[in-house]
């Protein structure tokens, strides 16, 4: 069959081959010739002359011609990666197997090993006669015969032949005999034959595999060993294995051999968790290897079986403890440090105090120059956090990534930010040192963090109000070093902090050196987005100084007068001549000066100087955002100069000091206002008013606003503040197969698709501070500030809102959602009620609300939902009135209703992989021939107590 | 038992293999980053290899001297140790026993060593077919199967001290005779023509 036909060749193709024969070169000619050039076009050029070669040696009859060309292939095919036609090995060498000399017989099966894959797999059929030939007994000598027999076992062993299941199904049947003489080739083979096409195999070798762990050649014993524990491996199912449990069970308490203990261990790791008295019966006997093994490889392996799967005996699990920390005090082995903190990792947090016990050895191991120790030294730091050690690990934490190198800095600060951060700051106490160090980690050197550290700042100063003073100073510390607005990375923090200390600007304690800072020449590097940020916060500042200012003065209009005047003079003066102000002397002066006291009537001059100076150019800006903010800033300006022409007029003094009060108020009430965090589900609660129709205008905006106004709720963004005249237009004709479409959608909602869009949502979302169309939403706000906020400083703080699930559609997150929805929803019985009111007209506003979506989906994007939170809001939103508790009962009970099929799909998955158990027991018992059944009757695994 | 349950795949990244025996794969690399011997033990087509062995080399190359031997590499674990200029590399499960591994690793390098007398690079390149065979000695289907080196030293010399049996019985066919006497013809030709 696949013999190498030794039929005599035509006379011409027979010339050129015989050349070929007497001048072939050697494998070490080659070699020779692939060394002399080193240089890669040398070497291509050599294999592709020998390759050349090969190809038209290979085809000759003559068999030591065909020998060493394949010898050739072989070398340059496996390690050179020789670009050769598609299976160039196979043929060839499947020929030479048929050869009766042994060398050839070993070159050809050398080649058909490294040779054969899945995708050569047509050739392998052609061998099965050769190797049926080979394995069985031949009336060659036996020696010849064990050597060829351990040739064809070795090539069943390769990985060709377990995804080869017709060679499996034809050569089963030769192997039992091998096995049964316990050959550690055979058992090797029958694993891999076994893996293949195992509904062949089984019956055939399974249980000759078996009898092979029983066998007394410790070689055969150790080889099955290996063979079960390769068999079981995580893919598959381990409770097939489970009645070989009393012979790996002799094996583990007599055998000498380490090699075949570490497999037993493997296995019964496997096993334990699947059969409860397992574990009982195997703790002594590892406790025993554990306590007197000297082979560095069992004792790990004892530890790992020990942490997996025997948690429950404490004794054991203490004493591996101990032996990992013996791994973990090797100083001068990395090795034994890395798999002592992979042990130590192991641990359950049941465990986490006897961590916690060689947190110096692990703090020590975080300098380590071995990346992966380091690795496992953060991932151990880091599950040891709680709330009693977190102000020490993450402050050693954060001083270690300022001696590490910028990777490993990064992971470290990224994983002290996920740990603090971890659901809405759970196990931050103390806020004030979270705040300052928040600026540690965003100044320590490599520091690319910057994005999570700026939403972070931003966020606990929506969330903490007590934390807000120690934040506005952490700010002030970074707005005012020049040398981080060369960093790029740090542009989201400083923006984070020029809108922390805009915005929470009453704790500042020197505003004016603020506004400088905020204006420093160097902010000419930062991006416009985060300029615009800073002008922003100017403007804050300037207001709040000049409100503090006009309300130190308010009493005497005496003095309202001088500052008006002088304030003339001023803009006069700068009018005039610009060297003047320009001079650095007086600048230097008169900051000397306006040092003293903020809010004095110098160092608000100064303060508007400064504005002119650097922010009037910015009028003049490309960039929108910059321009808008530098342009209300000066308008803000000038609108004081105005003030003062009033004077000039020689206005009424209670008129002009009530002008200016009105004003000052004005402008302080627009800032005053408190922002706080925004849940992504908000949107519901918010009525759309009567008469608000958000489709048509809203489609015609988008162009206009859409980026600024899509930003992520939680950070710092600017909204267009003429919302009003966004309402006032007539809705349009509805259609009315699109307002039943939304009807049927809303009442058999869980039969549509997801569509990825959200139905239920104003696009236009006011925020907390803004004064709102409908009440609710105030009401809304003001109830969970009230919640929100800590009584007292060092208190945790508690999730403001729920927090923005990613809803999985598999029943149990998905419900846990819906009772996080329902509690909020519970909350806010007013918009439920005005719901109740305007659902009347709910078909339109939600078809309006479809067309609106395209500013809205942008918006939740951003917020960090996905499509299925989206997917969770319009489940929700087609329930307008399903703000009470019933209502929303009844759509978690519309929930279970669907579910049900998908559970018993499950328990039917269940049924199934404990009947294939069960009924892998009974071919292992009865040597039944049969292959899977899909539809075995849901039976309990019997188990026998093999044990006991 | 459903076949099913053995058709598994573990992904990874683009690299998917059936999970069936310990040792994924050996590479011995050379400092230079050249490729001395490879041998695989679950199935990888060409093209990866290519990819997987230039993926390894960069990986374990470039580790320093004092670090330990264990790399993660696409979720497998990279098991190495260098001896002289070679690395000696082995790819398994992470759930695998790293310093069974490394044991192996040292196994296999002393038993060439025993055979080789005192091995070095140059005895792999030229004796690569003897280095796959002392490995598929020690690992079969990616297991350590042979404990004993005398056995296997035993085995890999009477192997291949056979091996010139059936040339010197080939020599004496009278097929050989006659490829003796063209050979020699040949050769007085081409003396004929010089």
């Amino acid at each position: 069959m696949a013999s190498a036909p030794p039929a005599p060749a035509p006379a011409h193709t027979a010339g050129p081959s015989l050349v070929d024969t007497l001048f072939q070169r050697s494998l070490d000619d080659l070699v020779k010739s692939l060394r002399a050039d080193p240089s890669a076009a040398g070497e291509s050029a050599a294999v592709a002359r020998a390759l050349s070669e090969i190809h038209r040696e290979i085809r000759t009859p003559d068999a030591a011609t065909k020998a060493v060309a394949l010898q050739k292939l072989t070398y340059l095919s496996s390690l050179h990666f020789a670009p050769v036609a598609s299976h160039p090995l196979a043929f060839p060498a499947i020929e030479l197997l048929a050869s009766p000399s042994l060398p050839h017989k070993r070159l050809a099966y050398l080649a058909a090993s490294l040779s054969l894959h899945p995708a050569s797999l047509s050739l392998l059929p052609l061998a099965t006669h050769q190797l049926h030939k080979d394995l069985s007994p031949s009336a060659s000598t036996a020696t010849a015969h064990r050597h060829v027999s351990a040739l064809a076992l070795q090539l069943l062993g390769s990985p060709a032949a377990a995804t080869a299941p017709d060679l499996a199904v034809h050569l089963a049947h030769d192997l039992v005999p091998h096995l049964s003489r316990g050959s550690p080739r055979a058992i090797a083979a029958a694993a891999r034959v076994i893996a293949g096409s195992p509904s062949a195999a089984v019956p055939i070798l399974f249980k000759p595999l078996a009898a092979c762990l029983a066998s007394p050649d410790p070689r055969a014993s150790t080889a099955a060993a290996a063979a079960f524990c390769d068999l079981s491996a995580p893919p598959a199912d381990a409770a097939p294995f489970l009645p070989l449990a009393p012979d790996l069970y002799n094996l583990l308490t007599t055998s000498r051999s380490n090699w075949a203990l570490i497999k037993v261990l493997k296995l019964f790791a496997r096993l334990a968790p699947l059969e409860s008295r397992l574990a009982g019966r195997i703790v002594d006997p590892i406790c025993q290897l554990l306590t007197h093994s000297s082979a560095m490889s069992l004792t790990f392996e004892c530890i790992r079986t020990v942490l997996t799967a025997l948690p429950a005996h404490d004794g054991a699990v203490r004493l591996a403890i101990g032996k990992a920390k013996e791994l973990l005090a090797a100083a001068d082995d990395p090795n034994l440090r890395y798999l002592g903190l992979l042990a130590l990792g192991m641990l359950g947090p049941a465990y986490a105090m006897t961590v916690n016990d060689c947190r110096d050895v692990i703090a020590q191991s975080l300098g380590d120059a071995d990346t992966n120790i380091r690795r496992e030294a953060l991932y151990l730091m880091r599950g040891m956090i709680d709330e009693n050690n977190i102000v020490a690990i993450a402050a050693m934490l954060v001083s270690h990534a300022a001696k590490s190198d910028p990777e490993f800095a990064n992971d470290v600060l990224g994983a002290v930010l996920a740990v603090c951060g971890r659901n809405v700051y759970e196990l931050v106490a103390d806020f004030d040192w979270y705040a300052s160090l928040l600026a540690d980690m965003a100044r320590t050197l490599h520091c690319a963090q910057g994005d999570e550290i700026g939403r972070q700042l931003v966020d606990v100063g929506l969330r903490v109000r007590d934390a807000r003073p120690e934040l506005v100073s952490s700010a002030r510390s970074l707005l005012i070093d020049p040398a981080l607005l060369g960093n790029h990375f740090l542009f989201p923090v400083l923006s984070a902090a020029a809108w922390i200390s805009g915005e929470y600007v009453d704790f500042t304690k020197d505003p004016l050196e603020l506004v400088e800072a905020l204006l420093q020449p160097r902010t000419s590097l930062l991006p416009m987005s985060v300029r615009a940020v800073y002008i922003h916060a100017v403007f804050k500042v300037l207001t709040f100084c000049f409100s503090v200012y006009v309300e130190k003065l308010g009493d005497s209009s005496k003095e309202v007068d001088v500052v008006f005047n002088e304030l003339v003079i001023d803009q006069t003066v700068r009018g005039e001549s610009k060297v003047a102000l320009g001079s650095a002397e007086e600048q230097d002066i008169r900051a000397s000066t306006v040092r003293k006291d903020p809010f004095s009537h110098a160092s608000i001059l100064y303060m508007i100087n400064l504005i002119k100076t650097t922010v009037g150019p910015l009028v003049e800006c490309n960039e929108v955002e910059v321009q808008e903010r530098a342009r209300s800033l000066i308008g803000f300006v000038h609108l004081i100069r105005d003030i003062q022409e009033l004077n000039e007029r020689k206005v009424a003094d209670d008129d002009k000091q009530s002008r200016v009060n009105e004003l000052v108020k004005t402008m302080r009430t627009i800032f005053c206002q408190e922002l706080g965090p925004v849940s992504v589900i908000a949107q519901m609660k918010v009525a759309s008013p009567e008469g608000l129709d958000l489709n048509e205008n809203l489609a015609e905006l988008t162009d206009i606003v859409s980026e600024d106004d899509t930003a992520p709720s939680t950070s710092i963004f600017f909204y267009p503040r003429s919302r009003d005249s966004v309402q006032t237009r007539d809705e349009p004709a509805l259609s009315i197969g699109l307002s039943s479409l939304s009807e049927h959608r809303k009442r058999h909602g869980l039969f549509y698709l997801p569509t990825g869009k959200t139905e239920d949502e104003p696009s236009d979302y006011p925020h907390a501070n803004d004064t709102l169309p409908s009440c609710s939403n105030e009401t809304v706000s003001d109830d969970e500030l009230k919640t929100v906020e800590p009584v007292f400083a060092g208190k945790k703080s508690k999730a403001t809102k729920s927090r923005p699930k990613v809803v999985k559609l598999d029943g149990e997150d998905f419900l846990s959602s819906m009772i996080a929805t329902t509690n909020i929803l519970k909350e806010d019985p007013l918009s439920g009620a005005l719901r109740g009111v305007l659902s009347g007209r709910d078909a339109k506003t939600s078809s309006a609300q479809r067309a609106s979506d395209v500013n809205s989906e942008g918006m939740l994007n951003k917020m960090g939902t996905n499509e299925s939170s989206s997917q969770q809001i319009e489940n929700l939103g087609n329930h307008p009135t399903s703000s009470s508790r019933t209502s929303t009962q009844q759509n978690r009970d519309k929930k279970k209703g669907t579910n049900p099929p998908e559970s018993d799909v499950k328990e039917l998955r269940k049924h199934r992989s404990s009947g294939r158990s069960g009924h892998r027991q009974g071919k292992h018992k009865h040597r039944e021939r049969s292959s899977t059944q899909p539809d075995i009757p849901p039976q309990a695994p019997v188990i026998q107590d093999f044990l006991l | 038992l459903s076949v099913s349950c053995w058709k598994k795949r573990i992904p990874c990244s683009n690299i998917t293999f059936l999970r069936c025996c310990q040792i994924h794969f050996v590479l011995l690399i050379s400092r230079q980053g050249k490729v001395r011997l490879t041998k695989w033990y679950t199935p990888y087509p060409q093209k990866q290899r290519s990819k997987v062995i230039k993926e390894i080399s960069s990986l374990v190359l470039s580790r320093g001297p004092k670090l330990c031997n264990f790399v993660d590499w696409q979720g497998y674990r990279v098991v190495y140790k260098r001896y002289a200029s070679l690395y000696f590399c082995m790819c398994i499960d992470p759930a695998d026993n790293e310093l069974e591994t490394l044991q192996i690793i040292h196994h296999y390098v002393e038993i060439l060593d025993r055979y080789f007398g005192n091995v070095c690079e140059l005895d792999l390149i030229f004796n690569f077919h003897k280095a796959y065979f002392i490995l598929d000695e020690i690992l079969i289907a990616g297991e350590l199967h042979e404990s004993n080196k005398k056995a296997v030293l035993r085995l890999v010399t009477t192997q291949y001290n056979e091996k010139d049996k059936p040339a010197c019985t080939f020599m004496c066919s009278c097929e050989m005779h006659y490829w003796v006497a063209l050979r020699i013809g040949v050769m007085i030709y081409h003396d004929v023509v010089e």
